[in-house]
C-alpha cells in the first residue's frame, strides 16, 4: 500500500520541478526573470498552494482578466488576485504574498496547481494585463500591494485580527521574503502581532539570503534571524526549505502564538549554471546569445 | 461676540455615535488620552486595539481591518499618521481606497511640541495622494458633526481634528455638509477663505472690517478634497478687490493653493494673498504666540485687507484684542500632549 504522505511529498516535488520549468523556459523566452527566487522558493511555494494551503477548490483554472482601472473612492468593481485562491470563507485560508517581484513565480505556483490557465504566463508583462511584473492585488495570486516591500506582514496582521474578532477558523498565511527584515515595520509587525495574540497568523520566509546588491551578509546581515524572531514572541521553525516533509511538518505544528517558518533555501537548487552569476543572482539578463544557448541546454536537462 | 466653549468635544460624542456601529474600531498610538478616546476605550475594550508608537504597521493593520469589512478610526495626532507612514498611507491605504479613517489631532501650530509635532503640510502632501477626502473641522459643531460624514465616504478619509476646549461658531444644528462651505457673511470687495481654526481667527477681525465700509464675502471651507465646491467658486468670481485665504497650514499646497488652480482654471484675474506659513517651520510655543509670530492671526488679515484696498482702515491692535472672546481656551490655556 503506498503511503498517502508519500503521494502528497511527490505531488508537491512535481509543482516544484514545475515552477523552475516554466519560469526557466520564461526568462529563456523573454531574455530574463526572477529566476533565483524560483529556484529558492520552488519547494515551499509547491507546500503551500499544493498542500498546506486550505483554498476553496476552483472549478476551472481562471483566465488573468485585462487590467480595468485602479481602485477609486466609492463602489469597488474589480476583484483582487485572490479570487486565484478561491472563493473567502470562514473556514479557509488566506495567502498575502509580500515579495511582489516573485509574481512569476506564483504565477507558476498557480499554474501548476491549475488556478490560472496554462497560457497565463503569456500575459506577463504585456501592456494592459494584469500578470504584471511586479505583482499588484489586481495580479493572480495576489490579495494587496506590496511592491514597496515590508507592508504586507503588518496588512495580514489587520486581516488575522479581524478574522480573529470574528471567530474564524481560517488561518491567515504571509509568504515574506528575507531582504524584508531588514525594514523596520517588519520588526513593528512581529511585537503587534504577538501583543494581539494572533495564533492564527502564519509567515512562511524565503530565507534565500540574496538580494539586490549581491549577499545579503555584504549588503546588511539580518542574522541570527530565528533569535530575533523569537525575541518577539513567535513560534519559530528553522528548516531547509526544499526539504519538504519538513516544511508540512512546520506548517502542521499548533502553537498558542504566531508562527514563523524560516525556510532556508539555495538560490540556484535546480539550476547550477547560474551560480556562474554569482555575487549577484536577483534578476537574470542574458549577456550574450551564448550564455542564452547554456541555459537553453539546462532547460532541456531540467525536462528531460 | 462670544461662543459656548465645549470641552472635548470629540471625547462622549464619539462613543455615543459608536454605539451601534460595531464595524467602528478604535487604533490608537500611545496617544489615547490625548486624542479623546481614552473613555471610548473604557467603554468598547474589545473595538480598541493599542498599536503602540508604531505608526507604519498601525496603518497596516488598519488596512487589513478595513479590508474585512471593519472600519477603523486611527486616533493620533496629524504629524504621525502621514509624515513617518506615507508609503503605508499610499500603498496599504489611499490605493486600495479602503475605509480607514485617520483622525489627526493638533493639526498645524496648535501644538507647543515644536517642529516635529507640527503637521504643517499634512494637506499639501495629503491632496497629492488620489482617492484621499481631506476634512477640517473648525468648530465643536463640526467635530461632532463629521463623523457622519467621513463614514459615508467609501475611502479613505483624513480629518484635522480639534479637541479639548473648543469653541461653538456654528450652531448644533447646522452640521458639517460634505464639500459645502459655510456662508459666514456676503459682500462684494474682498473675498475671504478661512479653514479650521483660521475661520474664528479671522472672525476677531471682519466686524471691525465691516464696520470701516469693507464688503466682505466670508466663507468657511471644512472640505479641502475634493475642491469643486460651487458656493467657493461663486464667491471667488463676485470678489472685486482680492481674494483672501486664511489657514493654519503652509502656504504650500494648501487651502491658498487649492483656491489658487481654481481661481486660475476659472480665469478669475484677481490679486490672490495667502495667509499661513509662508514656506518656513515653526518652533515651539503657545497658539496664540506662533500665530502673531508667523501672521496668521487677526492682525494679519486686516494687514491683507488692506493691501487689497489699497488704504489704511485704521484698525488698533487693541480694538482686535477686545474682539478676542476665547481668551481662556486660546491664549492662556497650555495644551498638554
Amino acid at each position: 500500500m503506498v503511503n498517502q504522505t508519500d503521494v502528497d511529498i511527490e505531488r508537491i516535488e512535481k509543482i516544484a520541478r514545475g515552477i523552475r520549468e516554466r519560469v526557466l523556459a520564461h526568462s529563456i523566452a523573454n531574455n530574463g526573470g526572477y529566476m533565483s527566487q524560483a529556484c529558492s522558493s520552488a519547494e515551499l511555494l509547491a507546500a503551500l498552494y499544493g498542500s498546506i494551503l486550505n483554498f476553496a477548490p476552483l472549478e476551472n483554472p481562471i483566465d488573468p482578466p485585462s487590467f480595468i482601472g485602479v481602485p477609486s473612492v466609492g463602489e469597488h468593481i474589480y476583484k483582487t488576485g485572490a479570487q486565484f485562491h478561491g472563493e473567502k470563507g470562514p473556514e479557509y485560508d488566506r495567502l498575502i504574498s509580500s515579495p511582489a517581484h516573485y509574481a512569476l513565480v506564483i504565477y507558476a505556483a498557480l499554474i501548476e496547481t491549475r488556478r490560472l490557465r496554462e497560457d497565463g504566463l503569456e500575459h506577463f508583462n504585456r501592456d494592459g494585463s494584469t500578470v504584471e511584473m511586479i505583482g499588484a492585488e489586481h495580479s493572480p495570486g495576489f490579495e494587496t500591494t506590496t511592491g514597496s516591500l515590508a507592508q504586507a506582514l503588518s496588512q495580514a496582521g489587520g486581516i488575522a485580527l479581524a478574522r480573529k474578532i470574528r471567530g474564524e477558523k481560517g488561518r491567515t498565511w504571509v509568504f515574506m521574503s528575507d531582504g524584508e527584515f531588514q525594514e523596520g515595520q517588519t520588526y513593528e509587525a512581529l511585537q503587534a502581532a504577538r501583543f494581539h495574540g494572533l495564533s492564527n497568523l502564519r509567515a512562511i520566509v524565503d530565507v534565500n539570503m540574496n538580494q539586490c546588491d549581491g549577499p545579503m551578509d555584504t549588503v546588511m546581515t539580518i542574522e541570527p534571524l530565528a533569535d530575533r524572531v523569537k525575541a518577539f514572541g513567535w513560534e519559530v521553525s528553522v528548516l531547509d526549505g526544499h526539504d519538504i516533509p519538513a516544511i508540512l511538518a512546520a506548517a502542521a505544528k499548533e502553537t498558542d502564538k504566531p508562527h514563523m517558518i524560516l525556510c532556508y533555501t539555495d538560490p540556484v537548487r535546480g539550476l547550477p549554471i547560474l551560480a556562474e552569476r554569482a555575487p549577484v543572482l536577483h534578476y537574470l539578463r542574458f549577456t550574450s546569445p551564448e550564455e542564452r544557448a547554456r541555459y537553453e541546454e539546462a532547460y532541456q536537462e531540467m525536462v528531460k | 461676540m462670544s461662543y459656548e466653549i465645549v470641552a472635548r468635544p470629540h471625547q462622549q460624542n464619539f462613543i455615543d455615535w459608536a454605539k451601534n456601529k460595531p464595524e467602528v474600531l478604535v487604533l490608537s498610538a500611545d496617544l489615547t488620552n490625548s486624542c479623546e478616546v481614552g473613555k471610548w476605550r473604557d467603554t468598547y475594550p474589545d473595538r480598541f486595539f493599542s498599536m503602540g508608537m508604531a505608526e507604519q504597521n498601525m496603518l497596516g493593520f488598519a488596512a487589513g481591518l478595513a479590508r474585512e469589512g471593519f472600519e477603523p478610526w486611527v486616533h493620533t495626532f496629524s504629524v504621525f499618521l502621514y509624515r513617518r507612514p506615507l508609503d503605508q498611507l499610499q500603498m496599504s491605504i489611499a490605493y486600495p481606497s479602503l475605509k480607514v479613517r485617520l483622525v489627526g489631532f493638533l493639526p498645524g501650530i496648535m501644538t507647543p511640541g515644536g517642529v516635529t509635532h507640527q503637521a504643517i503640510e499634512d494637506i499639501a502632501v495629503l491632496r497629492a495622494i488620489p482617492n484621499m477626502t481631506i476634512f477640517e473641522v473648525g468648530d465643536a459643531t463640526e467635530a461632532q458633526s463629521i463623523l457622519d460624514v467621513a463614514h459615508a465616504i467609501n475611502g479613505p478619509v483624513y480629518i484635522r481634528m480639534l479637541r479639548g476646549e473648543v469653541s461653538r461658531i456654528f450652531p448644533a444644528n447646522e452640521p458639517f455638509v460634505f464639500n459645502r462651505a459655510r456662508v459666514l457673511s456676503e459682500g462684494s470687495d474682498i473675498t475671504l477663505i478661512t479653514s479650521g481654526i483660521s475661520t474664528e481667527e479671522a472672525l476677531r477681525a471682519v466686524p471691525l472690517l465691516q464696520e470701516r465700509g469693507v464688503s466682505i464675502s466670508h466663507l468657511h471651507v471644512s472640505t479641502l478634497k475634493p475642491f469643486t465646491d460651487p458656493l467657493v467658486l461663486q464667491a471667488l468670481k463676485n470678489a472685486k478687490s482680492g481674494v483672501i485665504t486664511m489657514e493654519n497650514h503652509s502656504i504650500v499646497g494648501g487651502l491658498g493653493s487649492a483656491v489658487a488652480e481654481l481661481m486660475a482654471e476659472n480665469a478669475i484675474g484677481i490679486p490672490l494673498q495667502r495667509i499661513g506659513l509662508k514656506d518656513t517651520y515653526a518652533h515651539g510655543a503657545s497658539q496664540k504666540f506662533l500665530m502673531s509670530e508667523y501672521e496668521l492671526d487677526a492682525q494679519a488679515l486686516v494687514k491683507k485687507v488692506e493691501n487689497a484696498l489699497g488704504r489704511s482702515l485704521n484698525i488698533a491692535e487693541s480694538e482686535l484684542q477686545e474682539q478676542r472672546s476665547v481668551s481662556v481656551h486660546s491664549s492662556a490655556k497650555v495644551e498638554a500632549l
